[in-house]
């Protein structure tokens, strides 16, 4: 018999895309399960006006901390399943033992996170806005300051589910671990919109979120991929 | 036949929180050998195997793939190394097929030969049924069923016969065979005896 | 690679830092003794009033030491924790260890004796000071480091997920501080701003040196006894901790 022929090594765009239609396609079968985390995201802020009465001028004034802090949270709550499912069903094995570049493999797997909770919350966040009195000048900052924040709560969501990925009592431990990272993030999303609405512009807080934002996707991956060749031996 | 083995290990240790759990393990897998770790319960089988696939670092000792050491080319020896632990490492929302073809994406895989692959392991009816309806030992032949089609060089297998029938048993033993064959190499872990020519076996003091 | 790093570990091997530790330690507790001792007395009984907050001041000869070792302690938990993953050096991932409880002590610490502080001087025992604010995100990240260490049972692979994340943490301190700064000018409310250092009088500022020094080598101390408990915990089934063991029944 001749001499097994080895098929060609697929390349990185290839692995990067295979596994990022794995992802998309695993959300959308369990559509359910994906959908959720923006339901919390909803009706926890439904409950601000319940618990601090119905005044326009509080809403409007608690209206960008809150609809950040929900964000914030919707996103946390689905960063603990990023790399847990992999781990619990063994694919995990394969990325890390894959001749690809593991960071690359988790680049992809947090662009699927993003384009099913980042990016729907964004999209959401207007109707929040509305709920809760945020004044027209603030649309436009929250939606651009969330797509970009989002990303970065993936980007070190995906950090902390790596480090804690075979570990019990996962979801609060993760939510430790990277909550205090999410601070500037928060502080530059909120001011975005608290200036717009003041008259002032938005684009300096969001410009320094553009910069975290490019920082976290240049270090994020490769921190995450070493978390995991730790993280998945518990 | 070049003289240098496929996969030479020396000395391996490992230790768990500062305990050993094995010391100066020896040994050299070549073209066309079939090697079976052996040891009770406990005794390392699973954490050897997963040193010998670099998934984790040895406390001490070296391995070397075509004799050169392993560090300095990691990523070569991953892409002639199949592996298959003890979970299948299937997403259950997918059929095999749609499995098959993400792995495809991380691994070297002869996507043309995957109705062949999936035929000889018996899983022709299921290749498009997600993953979660399908039984244990299915399970395990899907998994098994990327070997073939990988290319690779060494398989390392994990128990590889948990939850198969005496027909699934027959079909791996012949998979195994024709690796043989054709100049791989494989290493696993098992209880039971497979009917195969020229295994050498490898056993772990508990 | 595999040299590199046996060349590492034989340099700091766990019974060989215990053993040279061993010698340094009553120097260090002498000169801690000493410098924290002349201090206290030097800033809280010699040094001047302070001409506002009369005596209340004179607690920053602690909180102030203490809240630069806080951050200190940081950096050295995230350098020791770097060259645990680089050089998988084993005493390196056990000064990370000590490391870790010690800074979150010494960043309460700084949190408490600031709200001590400031309830005289603020009429308040908590306001969302930047550097107040910092100090509390510090304690978190220390924390999430303490917490992540707890939740692993494979003692090699949580220091090398400890280390990754502190590393993290190390890139995200600055931006933190940088961020919770610019938040405070935002809303800076009018209080009084104690930045009053460069300009203090050097009577005041000479003792808040000793003290800082004093606390230094205090810092390395402890850290040291702490490395040293944590080389015996992990080593106790080694020989050399079983004889010294022996030997010091025998005494």
């Amino acid at each position: 018999m001749a001499a097994p022929q080895l098929p060609e090594l697929p390349g990185l765009a290839a692995g990067y895309g295979a596994l990022l239609r794995r992802d998309l396609q695993l959300a959308w079968r369990q559509r359910g399960q994906a959908v959720n985390p923006l339901i919390f995201f909803v009706m926890v802020t439904a409950l601000v006006p319940l618990a601090v009465g119905p005044e326009p001028a509080l809403l409007t004034r608690l209206a960008p901390g809150m609809v950040w802090i929900m964000a914030l949270l919707g996103t946390l709550l689905a960063a603990d399943a990023l790399f847990h499912e992999d781990f619990v069903d063994g694919a995990l094995e394969h990325l890390v033992l894959s001749p690809q570049p593991l960071w690359l493999l988790v680049l992809a797997k947090v662009t699927a996170h993003w384009l099913v909770i980042g990016l729907p919350i964004t999209l959401l966040s207007p109707l929040l806005g509305l709920m809760l009195a945020l004044p027209d000048a603030g649309f436009v900052p929250l939606l651009a300051g969330l797509a970009l924040g989002t990303l970065v709560f993936s980007l070190l969501g995906a950090v902390g589910g790596a480090l804690t990925v075979a570990l019990g009592g996962r979801s609060v431990l993760l939510s430790l671990l990277v909550l205090p990272l999410y601070v500037p993030v928060l502080i530059f999303g909120t001011s975005a919109v608290t200036q717009a609405v003041a008259g002032g512009g938005s684009g300096g807080p969001l410009a320094l979120l553009g910069a975290i934002a490019a920082l976290a996707l240049a270090v994020a991956p490769f921190a995450a991929a070493a978390a995991l060749r730790a993280g998945i031996d518990g | 036949m070049s003289p240098a083995p496929l996969l030479e290990f020396r000395d391996l240790a490992f230790e768990r929180n500062d305990v050993p759990l094995f010391t100066g393990l020896c040994g050299a897998v070549r073209s066309g050998d079939i090697l079976q770790i052996l040891g009770a319960n406990g005794a390392g089988k699973t954490t050897l195997l997963r040193v010998l696939t670099t998934a984790l670092t040895p406390a001490a000792g070296s391995l070397c793939w075509r004799g050169r050491p392993l560090p300095g080319q990691r990523s070569r020896y991953l892409a002639e190394l199949a592996f298959v632990g003890h979970t299948p490492g299937l997403k259950r929302a997918l059929s095999p097929r749609e499995n098959l073809r993400w792995l495809g994406g991380l691994f070297p895989l002869h996507r043309e030969r995957m109705d062949a692959a999936l035929a000889m392991l018996g899983l022709g009816e299921w290749a498009d049924i997600p993953c979660a309806q399908l039984s244990a030992g299915l399970l395990r032949r899907v998994a098994l069923a990327r070997l073939p089609l990988s290319g690779a060089t060494l398989w390392i297998l994990d128990e590889p016969l948990t939850a198969i029938d005496r027909d699934g048993t027959a079909q791996v033993e012949e998979l195994l065979r024709r690796h043989q064959a054709d100049g791989g190499a494989v290493v696993f872990s098992s209880h039971q005896a497979l009917a195969l020519p020229g295994v050498r076996q490898l056993a772990l003091a508990g | 690679m595999a040299r590199r790093w046996q060349w590492f570990h034989r340099l700091g091997s766990p019974p060989g830092f215990y053993r040279a530790s061993g010698y340094w330690l009553p120097w260090l507790a002498v000169a801690a003794a000493l410098l924290l001792g002349v201090g206290l007395v030097w800033g809280l009984v010699y040094a001047p009033p302070d001409a506002r907050q009369g005596n209340s001041f004179r607690i920053i000869y602690i909180h102030v030491p203490v809240s630069f070792l806080a951050l200190a302690g940081y950096y050295v938990m995230a350098v020791a924790g770097a060259v645990h993953l680089i050089w998988r050096m084993k005493l390196a991932d056990m000064v990370m260890t000590a490391a870790a409880p010690l800074g979150a002590a010494l960043t309460f610490v700084a949190l408490f004796s600031g709200a001590v502080w400031g309830k005289p001087t603020w009429g308040t025992y908590w306001v969302w000071d930047a550097r107040i604010t910092s100090m509390l995100v510090l304690l978190f990240l220390y924390l999430g480091v303490v917490a992540l260490r707890q939740g692993f049972s494979n003692q090699e692979a949580a220091g090398r997920a400890c280390a990754v994340l502190a590393l993290v943490g190390t890139v995200n301190i600055p931006i933190i501080y940088k961020s919770v700064d610019w938040w405070y000018s935002l809303h800076q409310p009018a209080t009084i701003r104690l930045t009053a250092a460069p300009s203090m009088h050097p009577d005041m500022f000479k003792p808040l040196l000793v003290m800082i020094l004093g606390l230094y080598v205090f810092y390395a101390l402890v850290l040291i006894l702490n490395t040293r408990a944590e080389i015996l915990a992990r080593e106790r089934r080694t020989g050399w901790v079983r004889e010294l063991a022996m030997g010091r029944n025998q005494d």
